[in-house]
């Protein structure tokens, strides 16, 4: 007998697992935008955290912004953080248990603009977490308003004639400006738009987990990433006006790493 | 009979703290409370390893007492009137949270910066809801040092008890005056039960912890309001603390919290050694409010007089309970004034005289 198209493919997906969902990422349809990068950012920290084993130890704070549901999605324990104090949350849980691996899951107005104190003291304390900051030079919950990130006559729905320097001042690399703090252990920026990128990103926040066992400060990644819906563009146009404007200005790479000495027993 | 000590309100709460089995304090310096930070620093991590942090800010400071709670943490703040302002959001947070923990404000003058000197003037902030949402505070009131130190360990038991935060609402004062107090005995932190809600990492079996506020769906967010509002009832039922004094047989009641109710005793004292049949109601618990007792001694007296630190705040909540059936009067001084027993004696005496008139 034939067998049916389902009934193939369900003995070809046991047979030959090619890709398949971490078993931290529950199985829920995610909110985000089609072409978001949030999807595949969490993804790649939820199979950090498989293939570390932590589940266990790991506590998450999501704040205010598009990725408030990150526990829908993270099937470890987490906490909702008010808009910007995602590091302060974080510092009294990690405080309180300093053997748990603790991450924060930050957009830039949360992290560059209204929590902009909390993460530079938390990074300045050497807070022995993993910080993931997702830079769309937009806020997107919101609805497309002019993000910290925003680039010079980069347009939003509150610089609708281009975000003007005069005015509104300039476009802020507060990655530089953390990696330049003593507290700041291992300080990269990453991407999400192609899969080499991607797996640079996995890279880094599996860096950022691991360190934390050494306890010598804080890890900061941050993914430069895009929004289709309210960059007002289709997704594979976002990646390319991401790659084209948004890199140049936010060039990927490692901007702090730790010496061989200091990762020597991680 | 536990260990005896001169102390002050401040240094009075943080040996307290240390006692209770106190696992987190985060703090941000504030003239009059900065003892409790300064002690816990010297005293605590010594004592029993919790941990101790100097914040950037009250707002870091209550973001970072959430975190702690909602990791199971017995965890508190201190602040006075302006740092308490700044918390508000975080308080929300934490009440729409249900996270246990406890805050402490000692009250300074205001609005703006004010003044360092002692005030009520935060009476609204802490039992109207001084964030945002229909939330409330159980807030306990202290008249004493040694109440001071009392409220400390009693305030974490009820919050754990509700999953509710406990504000303490003291003055400048109470927090700078000393006092002969007697200590409880120290609690072992390792004992405490860390409760299966909190977010200490998943096991295997059971389903994740969630720490949040947000309900989208305006179904669930009423339905969890409707639960919060159940549980502050059952508080209204069992937590209402209050002392009477010379209350059977007066004719007159001053009602007074904190420092005001020490004043208010001694007033009380004055007009009885000439006569007048005073007595005393000294809310304990400024919420939930003791209006029941109030709204007793309404039927047998002639008048009330809200005695406060403050332009006249909790005399709406004494008018609610006495509902018209007698006049109810307030003096207040502002500012960082503490009034004297002998205006307060001048204005009830002129109250008697309308009111016998
Ligand atoms: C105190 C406060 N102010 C403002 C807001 C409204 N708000 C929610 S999310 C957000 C910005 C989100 O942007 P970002 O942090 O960049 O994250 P994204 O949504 O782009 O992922 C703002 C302004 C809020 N929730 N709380």
């Amino acid at each position: 007998m034939e067998k049916s198209i389902q009934e193939i493919e369900h003995h070809y997906d046991e047979m030959n697992i090619v890709c398949e969902r971490p078993a931290t990422l529950l199985d829920a349809r995610m909110h985000y935008c089609p072409g978001c990068g949030h999807g595949v950012a969490h993804r790649i920290i939820m199979e950090v955290v498989d293939e570390l084993g932590i589940q266990e130890q790991t506590v998450g704070v999501a704040p205010v912004g598009c990725s408030v549901f990150a526990y829908h999605y993270m099937n470890i324990d987490m906490q909702e953080a008010a808009h910007g104090r995602a590091t302060a949350v974080a510092t009294g849980i990690k405080r309180c248990y300093p053997d748990k691996y603790v991450f924060t899951y930050q957009g830039d107005g949360d992290l560059a603009a209204i929590g902009t104190a909390e993460t530079i003291h938390s990074v300045n304390r050497g807070e022995n977490m993993l910080i993931v900051f997702i830079n769309n030079a937009i806020y997107g919950m919101t609805g497309g308003q002019m993000a910290p990130t925003t680039l010079i006559n980069q347009k939003t729905s509150t610089t609708p004639y281009g975000r003007q320097q005069e005015v509104m001042g300039n476009p802020l690399k507060i990655t530089e400006m953390l990696a330049m703090l003593p507290g700041a252990f291992y300080v990269t920026r990453q991407a999400v738009n192609t899969p080499v990128n991607v797996r640079r990103a996995k890279k880094a926040i599996l860096n950022g987990f691991n360190w934390q066992k050494l306890n010598k400060g804080t890890c900061f990644v941050e993914i430069v990433s895009n929004c289709p819906t309210n960059w007002g563009m289709k997704p594979v146009e976002s990646n390319k006006w991401l790659e084209e404007n948004l890199l140049p200005f936010f060039p990927l790479g490692d901007i702090k790493v730790p010496s061989k000495e200091d990762i020597e027993h991680a | 009979m536990g260990e005896l000590r001169l102390m002050k309100g401040n240094e009075a709460m943080a040996e307290a703290a240390i006692r209770a089995g106190m696992d987190a304090y985060f703090g941000y310096p504030i003239t009059p409370q900065s003892e409790v930070l300064e002690y816990l620093t010297r005293e605590a991590y010594n004592r029993t390893q919790c941990a101790i942090l100097q914040a950037e800010s009250e707002v870091a400071s209550i973001n970072m007492v959430y975190g702690a709670a909602g990791a199971g943490a017995r965890v508190m703040t201190s602040s006075s009137s302006p740092g308490i302002s700044l918390m508000q959001e975080g308080i929300s947070y934490i009440a729409g949270a249900e996270l246990p923990c406890l805050l402490v404000n000692i009250n300074r003058g205001g609005p703006g910066l004010g003044t360092i000197q002692p005030s009520q003037g935060d009476y609204f902030q802490s039992v109207k809801g001084g964030g945002h949402g229909d939330y409330r505070l159980i807030v306990l009131a202290p008249a004493t040092v040694q109440e001071m130190a009392d409220f400390v360990q009693d305030g974490w038991d009820l919050a754990d008890k509700y999953r509710n935060p406990v504000l303490i609402l003291a003055d400048g004062a109470l927090g700078q005056m000393m006092e002969k107090v007697e200590l409880r005995e120290q609690l072992d932190r390792s004992k405490r039960p860390i409760p299966a809600w909190a977010t200490t990492g998943k096991t295997r079996n059971r389903e994740h912890n969630v720490i949040t506020s947000l309900f989208i769906q305006p179904e669930e967010m009423e339905q969890v309001n409707l639960r919060l509002q159940e549980k502050y009832k059952l508080i209204e039922q069992n937590e209402i603390r209050v002392q009477e004094i010379n209350t059977d047989d007066a004719d007159f009641i001053i009602v007074a919290y904190g420092l005001s109710a020490r004043i208010g005793r001694k007033v009380m004292e004055l007009l009885r050694g000439e006569g007048h049949k005073v007595g005393l109601i000294r809310p304990i618990t400024l919420w939930p409010y003791p209006s029941e007792t109030i709204a007793k001694a309404a039927e047998h007296v002639k008048g009330f007089l809200s005695l406060e630190m403050n332009a006249g705040q909790m005399v709406e909540d004494v008018r609610l309970a006495v509902n018209g059936r007698c006049p109810v009067g307030h003096y207040g001084r502002m500012g960082g004034i503490i009034p004297s027993p002998e205006e307060v004696v001048d204005v009830i005496k002129d109250m008697y005289s309308k009111i016998n008139h």
